[in-house]
């Protein structure tokens, strides 16, 4: 039988905003358990929630990029449920007028450059995190950290049909996100959660029973639970048997996805909109300030290095890959007035030395300045490849200044004929055997032989000229 | 000392014809004698009154003016936050509970040079109209021992009426600063909603609360108004844009009252049926008073009367339903001996830690939110409310106040409605609308039943029209005696007081 799966994602994204939705509590990550706590985010009797204007403001930016209806008169909510890590036990939400409606994303799939596919977000919302259970031997203990820390959640339309359209999604609104400086998007520290909503249905049939399956921790996890989920639900169709609406928790160490409740046994979140937040007016003037300051996002990015300064495709996807290394390279680029060679620069050395030293693309750190000077340097041929790559190497591991380096380890490239001249000849003295050879054909024996009289010049030798000079002689 | 008003203590005081001290010390001695009567106070804190007298003393000799009531002993509903002092709301749960911040209001009052002596009887979570509902007992009314005091701030009320303390704060969700008021013959204000701000006041429910004062005349009520008033950061919902200044001029320096501008409407159907005639009768007469100051007095029906208590009690036990929620046994406040799981934490720490009335409500507000029964209940409710806010509105179009009775009777026996939750919820009548549009409203007492039990009515204005109301309370209260009365020296002369000839 011919099935198509049908997939929706509910996207979890913690703000990066320095303090909580509802409080001047830090939002920072980890913490000794309630510290990073105060009456109101703990829920005590009397407190009252006063909402942080960036968290609408970091919402307003996500939305804006995702080509979202912005909704105006915009309210919170009340989600009430009983669970220890919530300690009002209700979640300021939005379930009547989320903020953003109505949006796209789209996405690139197969990996394929031009093979592409809109995926339409629902709605996006504001929402406060809750705490979290730390589970003892003793007992379980509660941290409320968390609690109050805002989160955006993004609910796209069930668009996707495979897995990889799901990951590239996820790639895609990761990369926006950080763009946008939002969200570190950190799956491991669960500031990125996905929760994908899935169900199988014959080719062009109704759409069958969903279940949401929760704890996905990465993509790859993503990955396995979908198909691990999209054969249970096709297998138990073809036996004759139902799906049941349920919630399914993955288990990526067994690869496995087992039910945590079903609709039958569902709460009933008793909705209604929050007494102790008034409506808020979002203005015109706000919206245009905060369209005027959002970033280029990546994908336009990769147009302009493509169509404007003549990079190829791969140069511009492994540009964009990460904000930090976008701007680096933008800086380098202005500074030194040499995109290609800059390109090239932070494609190979760069990106060579920041895997080996296994740096994180937010972590790098690059001196502009200094990566500019040695761009000129080899561009108008003062240096040699060979010394650029030493001196890159020298400042990206130990901050050198790149002009001092060079001049201590001599590396200013020798173009001084008579220099040249005398080095190939002695050489040529000390390889008569060589020479044979080439004359009999054997070019190879070219390479041996400039490598030589490069060592000879210390490595600093223009190659063109040693090119030039030993062929002559050699033709002699 | 007992007998001036607070504005007058605190005067004495700045004169040194008395130190904080003693009025502090004198207040709580009697409370200590007196209140195994009543029953008003939950708990004294004369340690930290004492020490804070001092600190009060030291300012006030250092020449700063502090405020209109500097020095003044006040008492404090018991679910208004107070820092190191238990907040109980008179609950089992949160008996043993103790705020680590104070209410955004006991700050200011505070700061205003006021000295908290301790925590205020009410109805367990300001649930219900008589304070018979609390886990430590009801409170009863310094005018007959044998009745309430009226609710839920009944210990509030009470108190100033017993001459326990000159000035409290009281809460009002529904009426519950006002009807003890009334039981109580006592002045208190419910000011409009957003004008005081509500961080601190463990909530009800949310879109109704405000805290108010209550006191022996509308000028002290005024005074401290004015300095709880005001935007805080604390509270989204505290909307005024700057505090009140209501002043304490005209009954310092009498000016002859004129209310020849004032218009005021008298809803007729308010006073049909269901209403006791002597309370009618006072109320007609208070209108008469009225009129002899200048005013004019026309009569008026109410729309969507029946329409408002189901309203109110559907969404304040909505609300009520999830602020409540917060008490699951867990964090602080009551957790049951015999929970073993989870779930039974919850069940039985809650089914033993609420009282009758609170778990009445619960189960109602998660009714009319529950799926299915949303659009039936809770949005019809607020539909309502909207048609209410309306009405008031175009009310206000015509009128500057309304006078109205604040409940149908006079303070009833104790026991005698605790049992029957659709008549105790019927005594809200008059109240419950005011809170519905957000309404400030004055309750100033007006006479006295044949039995010498107190009678008040209400003034309601637009919303953030207290001046025009405390100045029409206070034209009231200088051609009027009622509010200067007190329990003792009033059961003799009730039937001179009560019956006016009408």
């Amino acid at each position: 039988m011919n099935w198509e799966i049908v997939m929706g994602l509910e996207v979890h994204a913690e703000l990066s905003t320095k303090s909580k939705i509802f409080c001047g509590c830090t939002t920072e990550f980890g913490g000794e358990p309630n510290t990073h706590v105060c009456p109101v985010c703990s829920g005590m009797p009397g407190t009252l929630p006063r909402l942080n204007r960036s968290v609408v403001e970091y919402a307003l930016r996500v939305g804006l990029a995702l080509d979202c209806e912005i909704t105006r008169h915009c309210k919170f909510d009340r989600k009430n449920y009983f669970y220890p890590d919530l300690p009002k036990a209700y979640q300021v939400s939005q379930l009547y007028a989320p903020i953003c409606r109505d949006g796209k994303l789209e996405i690139e799939t197969d990996g394929t450059v031009g093979k592409k596919k809109t995926i339409a977000i629902r709605e996006i919302h504001m929402e406060e995190d809750a705490g979290k259970l730390v589970h003892g031997k003793g007992g379980t203990l509660m941290d409320f950290n968390r609690c109050g820390v805002p989160l955006l959640e993004i609910v796209s339309q069930p668009d996707f049909s495979s897995a990889d359209e799901v990951i590239a999604y996820l790639e895609k609104l990761r990369e926006t996100l950080l763009y946008l400086d939002v969200c570190d998007c950190k799956m491991q520290e669960g500031s990125l959660r996905a929760d994908v909503n899935l169900s199988v249905r014959q080719a062009g049939g109704e759409l069958g029973v969903r279940t949401e399956m929760k704890n996905l921790n990465s993509f790859k996890a993503i990955g396995r639970a979908i198909e691990y989920e999209a054969a249970r639900q096709i297998k138990l169709l073809e036996k004759g048997g139902r799906v049941v609406q349920e919630t399914r928790r993955w288990d990526d160490d067994e690869g496995v996805s087992l039910g945590m409740r079903s609709k039958e046994d569902a709460q009933d979140y008793r909705y209604f909109p929050e007494p102790d937040l008034l409506p808020m007016e979002i203005s015109g003037e706000w919206l245009v300030e905060i369209r005027g300051n959002l970033p280029e996002p990546a994908h336009m990015k990769r147009e302009r290095y493509t169509r404007d300064l003549g990079l190829t495709g791969s140069e511009a996807s492994l540009l964009t890959s990460h904000k930090n290394i976008s701007a680096i390279f933008e800086a380098i680029a202005e500074r030194s007035g040499e995109p290609t060679e800059t390109a090239r620069l932070m494609t190979g050395e760069i990106m060579r030395l920041v895997n080996d030293t296994n740096t994180l693309p937010e972590d790098l750190h690059i001196d502009e300045r200094k990566f500019a000077t040695l761009i000129a340097l080899v561009t108008t041929e003062k240096i040699n490849r060979n010394a650029y790559k030493e001196t890159i190497e020298a400042v990206f591991l130990h901050d050198a200044d790149p002009e001092a380096y060079i001049a201590e380890k001599g590396l200013m490239m020798v173009s001084d004929d008579s220099a040249i001249t005398r080095a190939v000849a002695e050489v040529l003295d000390a390889n008569p055997a060589a020479i044979a050879e080439y004359r009999e054909g054997k070019e190879k024996v070219f390479g041996f032989l400039m490598g030589q009289v490069m060592r000879k010049l210390g490595g600093a030798g223009n190659p063109d000229i040693i090119k030039k000079s030993l062929k002559e002689m050699l033709d002699e | 000392m007992f007998d001036m008003n607070a504005i007058e203590l605190s005067n004495s005081i700045k004169s040194k014809k008395l130190s904080v001290a003693e009025a502090v010390g004198a207040y709580i001695n009697t409370i200590k004698n007196t209140d195994g009567e009543y029953n008003a106070f939950i708990s004294l804190a004369e340690d930290d009154a004492l020490d804070r007298a001092k600190t009060v003393q030291a300012k006030i000799d250092a020449g700063e003016a502090l405020s209109p009531l500097a020095g003044v002993p006040i008492g404090v509903k018991d679910n208004i936050s107070t820092m190191g002092i238990k907040t109980t709301c008179a609950s089992k749960m949160l008996a043993g509970y103790t705020p680590v911040f104070n209410a955004t209001a006991v700050d200011r009052l505070e700061q205003a040079g006021m000295v908290v002596v301790g925590k205020l009887n009410m109805d367990e979570f300001a649930m219900g109209g008589s304070t018979e509902t609390g886990a430590f007992g009801p409170v009863r009314n310094p005018w007959d021992t044998s009745r309430v005091a009226g609710g839920s701030s009944g210990g509030s009320a009470a108190a100033v009426a017993a001459r326990e303390v000159p000035l409290t704060l009281g809460s009002d969700t529904g009426g519950s600063i006002r009807q003890p008021c009334a039981f109580c013959g006592v002045t208190g204000i419910k000011p409009t909603y957003g004008a005081v701000s509500r961080y601190g006041l463990v909530a009800f429910a949310s879109s109704l609360d405000q805290i108010g004062p209550i006191g022996k005349d509308i000028d002290d009520c005024a005074a401290m108004l004015s300095i709880i008033s005001g935007q805080d950061g604390r509270d989204n919902t505290c909307v005024i844009e700057k505090p009140f200044d209501l002043g304490t001029a005209p009954a310092h320096t009498p000016a002859p009252p004129n209310l020849h501008n004032t218009k005021i409407g008298l809803p007729h159907n308010y006073l049909e049926s269901g209403i006791d005639d002597e309370v009618k009768n006072s109320i007609l007469s208070a209108a008469k008073d009225f009129e002899s100051a200048g005013a004019s007095v026309e009569e008026f029906d109410m729309p969507l009367m029946d329409y408002i208590i189901p309203a109110y009690y559907v969404i304040a036990c909505a609300e009520a339903s999830s602020n409540l929620s917060r008490y699951d046994g867990l964090k602080y406040g009551y957790r049951s001996e015999g929970a073993e799981t989870l779930s039974e934490v919850y069940r039985l720490s809650r089914s033993e830690g609420f009282g009758i009335e609170v778990k009445r409500r619960i189960m109602l507000g998660s009714f009319v939110l529950s799926s299915g029964y949303y659009d039936a209940y809770y949005k019809k409710a607020l539909q309502t409310r909207a048609l209410v806010k309306d009405a008031y509105s175009k009310l206000f179009g015509r009128f500057d106040m309304l006078l109205s009775p604040v409940a149908p009777t006079t303070a009833y026996r104790l026991g005698e409605n605790v049992g029957d939750p659709v008549k105790m919820y019927m005594g809200d009548i008059y109240t419950a609308s005011v809170n519905l549009a957000g309404l400030p409203a004055v309750s100033l007492p007006c006479g006295f039943d044949g039995q010498g039990l107190p009678i008040g009515f209400q003034l309601v204005g637009d919303a953030f029209s207290e001046e025009k109301l405390v100045w029409a309370a206070q034209a009231y209260q200088q051609i009027t005696d009622h509010h200067t009365k007190k329990p003792g020296d009033v059961a003799a002369s009730a039937q001179k007081q009560g019956g006016p000839s009408t």
